[in-house]
């Protein structure tokens, strides 16, 4: 298993180098259209092939790397904490304060947002680059998805706090404030990490979604989101399967993540 | 034996013979898929592509313009003869006809169904292309079988707008659901499917003297997204595709389909324009690159549109030249040339009106960068790629565009009411060949005038020009004069560039080897235009029972 | 006493319904593109018959009154009328639920049994390559868009509830894999082990009651996924229901479709969440 782990930290290094040295790897511009051969088979002048307007698919990976693993994750950062907070307040006060806080939950995760994800992009100019385009996205992702979570970790929150060890910690005389800040967040572990790592790759489709509302990234920028949305039209055809490769990078990746934090998890 | 007597044999065999091979395909459901739902059926509110095409498949017409020949050939009506004002039109029809229910066919319904088409409260979409004028329309029934219309000013190719309009029942129980058409509604499950049937009473008969149609019925299910339409396609769910898109036509025909049909340029045409409304929210400099004529023709001439034919559409489509497509043969300008693609002469253009390419970057008199934004609507992928391809061949020549797919409801709204965009990327679909269809489009102080619509008086002298010219087309009803002036407001688009017109588009659909009788044609609907000619073999009638 | 519980919960769980009734038309009457149609685009229309089109919408303007008028037809049965499809709001939704309702439940339940099935066998066997093996099989479907999936299940020809379980099952299988492997690690329940309890009873009695809350929890919230999951599976497989439903009023700005399946979504989310704390509390209640 020791080898799995080190595979996966090197998988993950890898991914931080390539968003890091993007400029230097990448055979091609990720906006030049090579015209003359688009959607070609891998070669040597291209590893992955092109895409529908000739555009080099392995140089608008690395690209796209470079966008969805920072920002993917900052915003899986921003949903996690929110969780937190919102439930952990909500577990730990109980009574009139987790009442209201559920009902608000409840209500993130009944409304539309589709139409306020439509209201931002009228109220943000028409030529905003597309790199604050992409980052307002995934900001938005993570201020508007940390309601399920945040159940879950009020119940959790409830749990512990109706446990043994809480009970003899406040009958020691621990103060609440303390318990809160020092004793429950380890607890609460479980349920945070499986947020912070459901969020990546849901935040990472869910922005190539966003594209038909005018937000996520615009052209000719790429990211993973975008890549993988290119593949409805090969699914039922299956005649260019090299074009799965980006969907293969994210699942090593997001597998990679979980396999090196979990091995953190166990030793919190 | 005697000559006489093989040639009676081969006359005999050839009489048979078709009927014979009739006889055999007769029945079957033909099955396709509906994009969205039909909002109405009643043939007179219908404005939605879904709801035409059932209108299409259950109406019955007056005259029909036969979508191969272009040619206008008598329906319900034997003949016809427009008055030399170009106001009045008469019909002699047919007898003993019958609607779908058994209720008679005579003039009375012709009177009723015009009437509440030019109804002002019924708000007729197929009423407005007759209105050129207010004033009420007449409607008389001369005799049972006979029909005077009066309109209230001359109306230019008036026989060929009935093409439209279907025949409902003034006296029928079941009102619109009566109807004198090959096929009557027979079932509509809301988000799932519609289901016409046989018309048990159609009058058409073909030429063996069988009654039309061949087929039993049709189910056209309403499916949007076009992977799962295509795969249908091939797994012989469904027997045609009516548009294809370009992916599909390329992928089904390597599968070695012979399935596939190019039936060459379309009249549609996909076109891009900058916005020119004066107190429009955007920034002053920028709305004044937009006015110069010169700034448009540059920007039209650096757009390479043999790759964006080539790329984006396989080479199925071809350069757009004007407003016209070549597909409408008459009413094309053919002198004017192609626009060359040249980003040099767009260079020089842009010079001669003050611009300046410094180290990259294209620069107006004060300085400002070139930078502008291109709304199109998200979800159609050709044109986010045309657009993606534009803002490369414009960043050769120094200007940065910044391409925002939106929502087809906020784009709407932007280009019409709020005017808070720069340039904007769209595509018209053109059903009628006549120009006066696009009314609207052309005159300055109608609505559809995209650039700058509902002008008060027009803005610049061309625009004028051009609204003298179309009115004087619409109401002339000489065929030469029209086209004289026609041809004239296409040189004036053609030298303004309101619109940059990009590419027309093939028209590329797929029918099944099994459907036989269907001809794919360049107007709409362009494989099922000759429904009641269409047959299923035995071999699928018999699985699909 | 409990009467009066119950009724505060009933009137507090309307006060949230009403509310978000409210804020979803707000939202949908401020977002552009509200007041226009497609209509407006076809060269062929009059302007008379465009502004027929839009005048439909002329009373939806000022929303305080609209919702207002809303509530008070709501509280007679009467829904309104969708604009975009032309028939009662009430006739659309109930020929529609059974459908969502049947999709939902299904790939709710396939999910669980997935998810859950999945989770306990990694957790007790304590197995790293199973572990491994079930990280990087959810991993592979929480990656995958889900309109891939969709398109998956229809050319494998196989029932339209599969794509909505794979959508859903990687998100509870991560929750409960991480809940009961935690559990595992409680000083209790490895005592219980070390006492020589069979794998069964420590897990039923020690590290499921341990997990209890935070699963029951995410039961509750396990429905507002499958709902969400139902629109694009339903949009895609063609299977008239409530997803599609949503989308075609979210596409054409159809306000009182929109108010009205926004309200269902509450009611239906309210509801699983309030089952899941109460069943919690009966839990606790009968643990303690």
């Amino acid at each position: 298993m020791r080898a799995v782990r080190y595979f996966a930290g090197a998988v993950l290094v890898f991914a931080a180098l390539a968003c890091v040295f993007t400029s230097f790897i990448a055979p091609a511009d990720y906006a030049t259209q090579f015209r003359e051969a688009p959607s070609a088979a891998p070669s040597r002048h291209h590893l992955l092939g092109t895409d529908d307007l000739g555009r080099d698919s392995f140089s608008r990976l690395l690209y796209g790397t470079r966008v969805s693993l920072l920002l993917a994750p900052a915003a899986a950062l921003i949903s996690t904490l929110l969780a937190a907070l919102v439930g952990g307040i909500a577990g730990y006060v109980g009574g009139v304060t987790r009442k209201v806080a559920m009902a608000v939950t409840d209500l993130f995760l009944s409304m539309p947002w589709l139409f306020l994800l439509i209201i931002v992009r009228a109220m943000l100019p028409l030529n905003v680059s597309p790199g604050t385009s992409v980052a307002v996205t995934f900001l938005l992702l993570g201020l508007l998805g940390w309601a399920a979570s945040a159940r879950v970790v009020a119940a959790e929150v409830q749990a512990i706090r109706g446990s043994d060890f809480m009970l003899q910690a406040k009958a020691s005389g621990i103060s609440s404030w303390r318990l809160l800040a020092r004793h429950i967040p380890p607890n609460l572990r479980p349920v945070l990490f499986a947020q912070f790592w459901i969020s990546i790759p849901v935040f990472i489709l869910s922005e190539a979604n966003l594209g038909i509302l005018g937000l996520g990234v615009a052209e000719p920028l790429p990211s993973w989101g975008s890549l993988l949305r290119e593949l409805e039209s090969f699914v039922s055809f299956g005649d260019q399967p090299w074009r799965f490769v980006p969907l293969l990078l994210l699942i090593l990746v997001v597998s990679s993540f979980q396999v090196f934090l979990s091995r953190e998890e166990v030793q919190a | 034996m005697s000559r006489k007597a093989i040639v009676s044999a081969f006359l005999l065999l050839a009489l048979l013979l078709p009927t014979a091979v009739l006889a055999q395909s007769q029945g079957g459901e033909l099955r396709f898929c509906l994009r969205a739902e039909p909002k109405t059926f009643n043939p007179l509110l219908v404005e939605d592509e879904a709801s035409e095409t059932v209108r299409y498949l259950t109406g019955g017409v007056l005259v029909r313009v036969n979508r191969d020949t272009q040619a206008l050939q008598p329906e319900l009506a034997t003949s016809w003869k427009v008055s030399k004002d170009g106001r009045t039109i008469t019909f002699k029809l047919r007898e003993k006809i019958f609607f779908s229910d058994g209720t008679p066919f005579t003039a009375g319904d012709v009177v009723s169904t015009v009437t509440q088409m030019m109804d002002a409260a019924t708000h007729s979409p197929t009423g407005d292309s007759f209105r050129s004028g207010t004033g009420a329309t007449i409607a008389k029934a001369v005799s049972p079988s006979e029909v005077t219309i009066t309109f209230a000013a001359p109306v230019a190719g008036l026989d060929r707008l009935f093409d439209q309009v279907a025949i409902m029942s003034a006296s029928s129980p079941k009102k619109e659901m009566a109807v004198l058409g090959p096929f009557y509604v027979a079932d509509h499950k809301p988000g799932s499917y519609v289901l016409l049937k046989r018309n048990p009473n159609y009058w058409k008969k073909d030429a063996a003297g069988h009654a039309l149609p061949y087929l039993n019925a049709i189910r056209m299910d309403i499916q949007a997204n076009r992977d799962i339409e295509a795969l249908r396609f091939r797994r012989a769910e469904i027997d045609l595709i009516n548009t294809l898109d370009t992916d599909f036509y390329d992928r089904l025909a390597a599968a070695g389909s012979s399935s596939v049909h190019d039936a060459g340029a379309s009249l549609d045409s996909e076109q891009m324009w900058f916005n020119q409304v004066p107190n429009a929210p955007i920034d002053a400099y920028k709305l004044d690159w937009f006015r110069s004529a010169a700034f448009r023709r540059a920007v039209s001439e650096a757009i390479n549109r043999e790759d964006l034919c080539r790329v984006v559409f396989n080479s199925h489509a071809r350069p757009a030249i004007g407003l016209m497509s070549p597909a409408n043969k008459f009413w094309f300008n053919a002198k004017l040339k192609p626009i060359p693609y040249s980003p040099d002469a767009a260079l020089r253009r842009l010079e001669s009106d003050g611009f300046k390419l410094q180290n990259g970057v294209l620069r107006d008199r004060a300085g400002h960068p070139v930078e502008f934004s291109i709304v199109t609507n998200s979800g159609n992928k050709a044109r986010e790629r045309m657009a993606a391809m534009i803002q490369q061949d414009l960043a050769k020549i120094g200007m940065k565009v910044n391409v925002v797919t939106l929502d087809f409801p906020s784009l709407i709204e932007r280009i019409t009411e709020k005017f808070n965009y720069e340039a904007a990327m769209l595509g018209l679909v053109n059903t009628d060949l006549d120009p006066n269809a696009q009314m609207n489009v052309w005159l300055s102080s109608a609505e559809n005038h995209q650039w700058n619509p509902k002008q008060k008086t027009p803005a610049t002298a061309w625009e004028a020009e051009i609204d003298k010219l179309m009115q004087a087309q619409a109401a002339a009803l000489d065929p030469a004069r029209r086209k004289a002036g026609f041809d004239r407001v296409q040189e004036i688009v053609y030298e303004q560039a309101p619109f940059i017109y990009l590419v027309n588009k093939n028209a590329l659909s797929a029918v099944s080897p099994s459907l036989t009788g269907a001809r794919p044609v360049v107007l709409r609907p362009q494989t099922y235009w000759n429904v009641e000619q269409l047959a299923l073999k035995q071999d699928v009638i018999k699985e699909r029972q | 006493m409990w009467v009066s519980r119950l009724a505060r919960h009933l009137a507090a769980m309307i006060a949230v319904i009403v509310l978000g009734g409210l804020l979803a038309a707000t939202m949908v009457r401020l977002a552009p593109g509200f007041d226009v149609d497609e209509s407006q685009l076809d060269p062929r229309l009059s302007p008379e018959t465009v502004a027929a089109m839009k005048a439909e919408k002329a009373g939806q303007r000022n929303i305080a009154h609209f919702y207002a008028r809303f509530l008070g037809r709501a509280l007679r049965g009467d829904l309104g009328e969708s604009q975009t499809l032309k028939q009662p709001v009430r006739q659309l939704i109930t020929e529609r639920l059974p459908a969502t309702a049947r999709l939902a439940g299904a790939g709710l339940l396939a999910a669980w049994i997935l998810a859950f099935g999945m989770a306990v066998t990694a957790a007790m066997t304590r197995s790293r390559s199973l572990d491994l093996t079930t990280t990087v099989l959810s991993g592979a479907f929480l990656c995958v868009p889900a309109a891939v999936l969709g398109l998956l299940t229809i050319i494998a020809r196989s029932p339209a509830f599969l794509a909505i379980a794979c959508v859903i099952f990687p998100k509870l299988f991560r929750y409960c894999r991480n809940l009961l492997t935690d559990s595992y690690e409680k000083p209790h329940v490895i005592m219980a082990r070390a006492k020589g309890l069979s794998g069964t009873r420590v897990l039923v009695w020690h590290v499921l009651p341990a997990c209890a809350r935070p699963m029951f929890a995410l039961a509750g919230v396990s429905v507002s996924l499958a709902l969400g999951a139902c629109i694009p599976v339903e949009a895609l497989c063609g299977i008239p229901g409530i997803g599609q439903l949503a989308w075609q009023a979210a596409i054409g700005r159809d306000l009182p479709l929109l108010v009205t399946l926004t309200v269902l979504v509450t009611v239906i989310t309210l509801a699983a969440n309030s089952s899941s704390d109460m069943a919690s509390q009966a839990l606790r209640a009968e643990g303690r």
